[in-house]
């Protein structure tokens, strides 16, 4: 079984824990996987992405272009500037809030969330879109942004793992004062996807 | 055994317990840090393992322990080594009697490095034997292998891996990490002594390894031969994973040379691979060390395969390689034509441009704006160093004229100030960076009375590899407590007159504190002291009231991450303020303050 999963965000969004858990729940879930971070330099606030790939024994840690099974896009931008990595029929989920640079704020370039939205529904039809941070809120902080994605991913089949192995990465992984919290979030996330099935 | 998720340094760290090690010593820089992190952060309990003050320190420190007998690992990036190459240079004319490893991460890119600078160099420089790792497993291996050749060719050996192996993730297989290495002791002898007579002839013996080590390396299954055919291609480090990746995917016959070990080359089994070939295609980041090899030794034996690399401008020089670019490489060096069946992608709308910038809350930012404040109206230059706080030089800031290395700044405005004494010179400083390298030239300014102003941003930590105590922080990596050292004492005992200490949020005072230091005849300095938001709990959060006229002067001179323009008001992002009041300090309108209120 081969997965490629890209996450793409702002730096302090937790894109880092979020493609820690993915992989360490692959790895419980006896795959071997891989993961290449963007770590360092003062990345608040930058461009970050993730890659994590499952059953990669024999490649290298960076997903080819447009080899991406599913993108995690933590921020609306950050999805777009990395659809090009996205395999054709990929998957997405993406949180919908859009998360404006100083740079776009000084030269009042405006950065039109609504056309990124568009261009992103054009190009992947099979995408998710969640205003995330309404949900990670709901669990308790803004903060669980990361598990509350990948609960939304999880429960609409886009990630090849178990429920039981993801909370276990989520136990394992997570600070355990955040545990309850973190766990709650990624409940919050599967229940999103259930509910807009009901409405469908 | 248990497989487990491993970032490499965390590998690498774990690889180094497992052969035993006794002492680990280093300064923080990216992509390094987590090597030394992650051995106290699993110390059984007999390992000493020190933050350094610098490279150079710590490659002596862990030397020391090496000349006694015990398994010594120093840690570092690239240009760590250029600080620790004076001690580097003379052990490898000492040598070790217990295992040392020089741990030194190249970032290619770079990602987060001033230069591009390929430590291989320094290996063939010093004569000293390195490994290169093509993954977090073989790096796991390969620091193992290089403790026991350090203590077979008594001399210390590197490992550089670079940041897609430090910062990528792999599936181990942990075994048992057993115990350390028993130390046998310092024996008194001439040999620790470096004196010309022993240089000499050190320097034969040195020479005579050299061919010696690379036929070990030969034999090492670091280094293989696959493959068949008149073609054959030769890669290290990450461009070998995305070679077999791209290799697997296409049909073709084709030789693979995987060089493990660059220096001394191995030159037999490249010997072996070589025999037969037409064309040789050669994979490497950043320097052409493997290809200049396969060039020498193509001469030597009078060759007639022709070697593709950048001499030959097939490949660049800068930048880190990817997957496409070695795909793109292999397929036109085989004639397999790529072009059609892409599939072409729609490009997106434009995207706002996203450079890192300091945290909303970062008392840098406070800090710079206040000495900004103090010399609207002179002619100055900002000295910049090393740190989080270089991210001062963007808009709407502006504060960093200069950035070269660890503790220039300090010193490049001492020769800006000789060739432009008119102008004020300003030289800002982290803590952790003051005492790496920062005091020598702060001596020398004094010693030179040359009339400089030095700003030390003593925020409590070292802020950008992700908060390491220094000697500043009086904590230290065995968990113990210790004695802070004083930055102001320091400055005062090396003879500067004039130091001030301010809390960088009381904007008033600050610009005021600057003005004084900056009018003083002579060196003089301030301290702005205020810690890292990421280690402290934020404060009142701040909010925009009703009296806000839309001036913006928070988004036009501050440059926080938190507040914006939506279009129709100013908005401050709660999720990120921190409550320092800058901005509030700043409102002309008297508009922002907590939202307490």
């Amino acid at each position: 079984m081969k997965c490629d999963i890209l996450i793409a965000g702002v730096g302090g969004q937790g894109t880092v824990l979020a493609s820690r858990l993915l992989a360490a729940s692959a790895v419980e879930a006896g795959y071997f996987a891989r993961t290449s971070e963007t770590i360092g330099m003062a990345q608040r606030g930058g461009c970050v992405v993730s890659h994590v790939r499952i059953g990669s024994q024999k490649a290298s840690s960076i997903i080819p272009s447009g080899m991406a099974d599913l993108l995690i896009g933590f921020e609306l931008s950050e999805a777009a500037r990395n659809m090009y990595r996205l395999s054709p029929g990929g998957k997405c989920v993406i949180n919908t809030r859009a998360i404006k640079p100083v740079t776009a704020s000084l030269d009042s370039k405006s950065y039109d969330a609504d056309r990124v939205y568009e261009y992103i529904k054009a190009n992947a039809p099979r995408s998710i879109f969640v205003d995330g941070y309404a949900l990670a809120q709901k669990a308790g902080s803004v903060k669980a942004l990361n598990v509350v994605l990948i609960g939304v991913a999880a429960a609409a089949g886009f990630i090849p793992i178990g429920r039981d192995e993801l909370e276990k990465a989520i136990v394992c992984n997570v600070s355990p004062k955040y545990v309850d919290l973190n766990i709650k979030a990624f409940n919050i996330g599967l229940e999103y996807v259930a509910a807009a099935g009901e409405n469908n | 055994m248990a497989k487990k998720l491993l970032m490499g340094n965390e590998a690498i760290a774990l690889g180094a317990i497992k052969a035993g090690v006794n002492v680990v010593t280093g300064y923080p820089g990216t992509p390094s840090t987590e090597v030394l992190e992650t051995v106290a952060r699993h110390n059984p309990g007999d390992i000493y393992v020190e933050w350094s003050v610098n490279e150079k320190v710590a490659m002596e420190v862990a030397g020391g322990a090496a000349y006694a007998g015990a398994r010594a690992l120093v840690t570092m990036k690239q240009m760590g080594l250029n600080v620790a190459s004076d001690p580097l240079m003379s052990l490898a004319y000492i040598g070790v009697k217990g295992g040392m490893v020089v741990l030194v991460a190249d970032d290619p890119g770079p990602i987060s490095s001033q230069t591009e600078q390929d430590s291989r160099h320094f290996a063939r420089f010093s004569n000293l034997p390195v490994f290169d790792p093509s993954t977090p497993e073989e790096a796991f291996e390969m620091i193992q292998s290089a403790f026991e050749l350090s203590e077979q060719v008594q001399l210390p050996v590197l490992l550089r891996p670079t940041t897609r192996i430090c910062h990528s993730c792999s599936t181990l297989d942990l075994p048992e990490m057993g115990g350390r290495k028993n130390i046998e002791g310092f024996e008194k002898d001439p040999r620790w002594v470096i004196f010309p007579s022993l240089s000499y002839r050190k320097h034969i013996q040195l020479e005579e390894l050299q061919e010696k080590i690379g036929d070990i390396f030969s034999e090492m299954p670091y280094n293989t031969v696959t493959g068949k055919g008149s073609k054959g291609i030769a890669a290290s480090g990450v461009a070998c994973s995305y070679a077999g990746e791209v290799l697997s995917s296409i049909n073709a016959d084709v030789k693979l040379f995987k060089v493990g070990t660059p220096y001394p080359f191995p030159s037999r089994l490249a010997q072996e691979f070589m025999e037969g070939l037409d064309e040789v295609l050669v994979l490497e980041e950043l320097d052409p060390v493997i290809e200049e090899s396969l060039l020498e030794l193509s001469a030597k034996n009078c060759g007639r395969a022709r070697i593709y690399g950048k001499r030959t401008k097939h490949l660049p020089y800068a930048g880190e390689y990817s997957y496409e670019l070695v795909r793109s490489a292999i397929t036109k060096f085989l004639g397999i034509d790529e072009a059609a069946g892409r599939a072409s992608i729609n490009l997106p709308p434009p995207l706002p441009a996203r450079p890192p910038v300091l945290c909303a809350g970062c008392p840098h930012r406070a800090s710079f704006y206040a000495v900004k404040t103090a010399l609207r109206k002179q002619k100055a230059v900002f000295t910049g160093d090393i740190g989080c706080y270089t991210l001062g030089n963007a808009k709407p800031l502006e504060m960093v004229d200069t950035c070269l290395c660890m503790g220039a700044g300090i010193t490049i405005a001492q020769g800006l100030h000789r060739a432009e004494p008119d102008a004020r010179h300003i030289a800002f400083i982290g803590d952790s960076t003051f005492f790496h390298t920062g005091i020598p030239g702060l001596i020398n300014a004094v010693y030179n009375n040359t009339d400089i102003t030095i700003v030390v941003l003593d925020n409590g930590t070292t802020a950008m590899t992700g908060h390491q105590p220094h000697p500043g922080t009086g904590k230290t990596m065995m968990g113990n407590i210790s004695e802070k050292i004083d930055i102001k004492g320091i400055l005062s005992a090396c003879g500067v007159k004039h130091i001030a200490k301010v809390n960088p949020f009381d904007l008033k005072k600050s610009v005021e504190v600057v003005k004084e230091a900056v009018s003083h005849k002579g060196p003089s300095a301030v301290i702005f002291e205020a810690p890292c938001i990421a280690v402290t709990k934020p404060s009142i959060r701040q909010v925009v009231g009703d009296k806000c006229t839309l001036c913006k002067k928070c988004i036009r001179e501050i440059g926080c991450p938190a507040i914006s323009f939506n279009g129709e008001k100013i908005e401050i992002e709660p999720s990120l303020c921190y409550g320092c009041t800058l901005c509030s300090q700043i409102c002309p309108a008297g508009a922002i303050g907590g939202a307490d209120r």
